[in-house]
């Protein structure tokens, strides 16, 4: 709102206001230009990940195999092996920077994400039950892709479904969502902490690897399903855009401006939920993606709330840098949830300390 | 309009009453938590794995024998066990209200200006590298770090242009807590030796640790105390935006260096001696807040109550509840708290910060 005071009548700068008829709508370039950039970023970033490895391909050559215009060997290292995961990582990305914007405009509250909720704390507890209580050893190896993934699909949904339901009471109040995802939250990591003190160590071990969230040894089995999801839930996410919106102005607002609000808050939640559950499921908590990248595209964009779009784009291209950086750059693989948090962090950071915006959210 | 008629008669005491009433309604609440915190401290002592009964355990207390096995436990396990939960909840409860204060955020939680994540970076890279294995010894590194995980997030919050406002600190906090833990994990991840250490830390617990503990952080959590007392009129002055403040004589910077001192010392004494305890500082402020109403001055020190009655009434059913083993404290917490803070947030309407 800040914006428009600042910069009153007489053509304010950054946006155009567009007539077709009797509608109208404002075109602020910055949301427009963001997008597309990150999406410019992503493809580039996707394919030199793709590129990079023990057979380094160059991007036009990973491009023209993605298009399906490769050759013999190139075609099987690029599709097969080294497309699935970066492919994983951007719709991990995706979804949960589109589920961190729903989150934090829903509550106006730039610390409600999917990770202080409780709904990634949930996937662990699901995840590191399955690892411990099944046993490490070739039993658990061999259960190990399925059987934790559904685990920890399980574990989110439970948890998504039970923040629903205790945070609703004629409809959901953004502040009370928050009070109860970090009930939620703390149970969650008490337990994990908990399975994690009674697992043997190497077991532990593996169990930590996950809930810090890694790409390694993804395949397509993970990124069809995952890809399956987030066409449905991506597109209805950014059909809310409209309702958030309205939903900022506060509750009796929305009322008077016609919006049915129980509808819309559950349609809200309920979608960024699933979205974290999918993405969570395919590749652990991936930490820190949700929380950074509305606030870094809100930034950038410089509009009144995170913007959706915008936030799965940048929250696709931060995985899969992330990603890059731990396969080639770094001496020993770390998991890529460590990486996210070293490049988002920092960044935020910046973002912070330059920034003049005072907003509340 | 009936009630206007006998308005004369009554309007005098009425429009005393609220203000009264309120009054000793705090009064009844501060006997209630002093109680509550008696009654949590003698379970702890009398509560434990070598079940005793109460007049050994009283006789124990005052038993000079150094042969007699159910004196040890009474005056060498339990006593000391107690009296730092005591301290540890205490400043985790007044931690908490304070954060919460002054970033005026719900999720405002010891966790979140860095404190924990700067001491468990701390302790597991004293593990890792120098091979550091007693809780005695973490402590003054989890102290060291929660030091600077504190003064980085500040020193970054408070560097925009705005100064630090409570929007700034609380992300800065988000961020840096993030890429310290991001540090931790990758300690931890790629050595087992360490991660098979530091978990046992990560849980928080009060078992094990000794009377030597709570001489060490003792005098950190005391000044911490005295130093959130004195800031709390000043939170309220702060409550209603700094603009207001400043205008009603305030000086921001002052007040704002207090209660960061003051959370600094109350949540790294706490995690250096327990490792990082989450619920307490989280959910006591708000439970006190709906009983006391927002005013600092009775905030502060009922929600020091009420965290350290909750700290021991958890250790008491971990011992209780795992027998002959125990459950640790930071899960208890969780498991016991939780369910409670949900059904407040859910009757009443919390009341904003």
């Amino acid at each position: 709102m800040s914006a428009v005071l600042e910069r009153p009548v007489g053509g304010p700068r950054g946006r155009t206001t567009v007539r077709i008829g009797p509608a109208s709508a404002v075109l602020r370039w910055r949301q427009v230009v963001v997008p597309l950039a990150g999406l410019v970023v992503l493809v580039l970033v996707s394919a030199l990940s793709i590129g990079r490895g023990d057979y380094p391909i160059g991007i036009p050559d990973v491009l023209r195999t993605l298009a399906g215009l490769g050759e013999g060997p190139q075609n099987f290292i690029v599709l097969q092996l080294r497309a699935p995961r970066v492919i994983v990582g951007l719709l991990v990305g995706l979804a949960l920077g589109v589920a961190g914007a729903l989150f934090q405009t829903f509550a106006r509250n730039p610390l409600a994400s999917p990770d202080t909720l409780g709904i990634t704390v949930g996937a662990s507890v699901g995840a590191v039950a399955a690892l411990v209580l099944t046993g490490g050893g070739s039993v658990g190896a061999l259960l190990g892709g399925f059987g934790v993934q559904l685990a920890a699909l399980f574990g989110a949904l439970v948890t998504g479904l039970l923040l629903f339901l205790l945070a609703w009471r004629d409809g959901i109040d953004g502040y009370r969502l928050v009070l109860v995802g970090i009930a939620l939250w703390s149970v969650g990591g008490a337990l994990v902490d908990w399975l994690l003190t009674n697992a043997q160590v190497y077991d532990a071990a593996a169990a930590y690897v996950w809930i810090t969230g890694s790409l390694n040894a993804r395949t397509w089995d993970q990124a069809v399903p995952l890809a399956l999801a987030l066409a449905v839930l991506v597109p209805l996410s950014l059909a809310t855009g409209r309702a958030l919106g309205v939903l900022q102005f506060g509750d009796d607002t929305a009322r008077g401006l016609g919006l049915r609000l129980p509808m819309a808050q559950a349609a809200v939640v309920l979608l960024a939920v699933a979205l974290t559950a999918v993405a969570v499921s395919a590749a652990g908590p991936i930490t820190f993606v949700a929380l950074v990248v509305p606030q870094v595209a809100v930034r950038l964009t410089g509009g009144s709330r995170p913007p959706l779009l915008a936030s799965g784009l940048l929250g696709a291209v931060l995985v899969v840098s992330a990603d890059l950086v731990t396969r080639t750059l770094l001496p020993e693989a770390l998991p890529v949830g460590i990486l996210t948090a070293v490049i988002g962090a920092p960044y935020l950071l910046w973002l912070l300390v330059r920034g003049r915006r005072r907003s509340t959210l | 309009m009936t009630t206007t008629a006998d308005a004369p008669v009554r309007g005098d005491a009425r429009s005393r009453a609220p203000g009264c009433r309120a009054r000793s309604r705090r009064l009844l609440f501060l006997l209630a938590l002093l109680a509550l915190v008696a009654a949590a401290a003698l379970a702890s002592i009398a509560v434990g794995t070598r079940s005793l009964a109460p007049d050994e355990v009283w006789r124990a207390l005052f038993d000079d024998d150094p042969t007699s096995e159910a004196a040890v436990i009474v005056q060498q396990l339990r006593v000391p066990r107690t009296v730092l939960g005591l301290m540890v909840g205490a400043a985790l409860g007044m931690a908490g209200a304070l954060m919460q204060g002054h970033t005026r955020n719900p999720l405002g939680d010891p966790g979140l200006l860095g404190v924990t994540a700067g001491a468990s970076l701390a302790v597991v890279l004293a593990i890792a590298y120098l091979g550091v294995t007693s809780a005695s010894t973490y402590v003054w590194f989890a102290f060291a770090g929660a030091l600077a995980g504190t003064v980085l997030v500040y020193t970054i919050g408070s560097a925009g242009r705005g100064g630090a406002t409570p929007i700034t600190l609380a992300l800065a906090g988000a961020a840096l807590s993030a890429l310290l833990y991001a540090m931790v994990r990758a300690v931890v991840v790629s050595d087992t030796q360490t991660l098979d250490s530091f978990r046992f830390w990560q849980v928080g617990a009060l078992a094990g640790r000794g009377s030597e503990i709570a001489w060490q952080v003792g005098p950190f959590i005391a000044l911490g105390a005295v130093l959130a007392l004195a800031n709390a009129p000043a939170l309220n002055l702060l409550g209603l935006g700094e603009d207001v403040a400043r205008g009603l004589g305030q000086r921001i910077w002052l007040a704002r260096a207090v209660g960061l001192a003051a959370i600094t010392l109350l949540c790294g004494a706490a995690t250096a001696a327990c490792g990082p305890i989450a619920f307490v500082g989280l959910v006591v402020p708000h439970v006190v807040r709906a009983l006391t109403g927002p005013d600092h001055r009775w905030l502060v020190p009922c929600s020091a109550l009420l965290g350290a009655a909750l700290l021991l009434v958890a250790d008491v059913l971990g011992r209780v509840l795992a027998r002959p083993g125990e459950l640790q404290v930071g899960i208890v917490l969780a498991l016991v708290g939780a369910p409670f803070f949900i059904a407040l947030v859910r009757r009443r309407r919390t009341t904003a910060l």
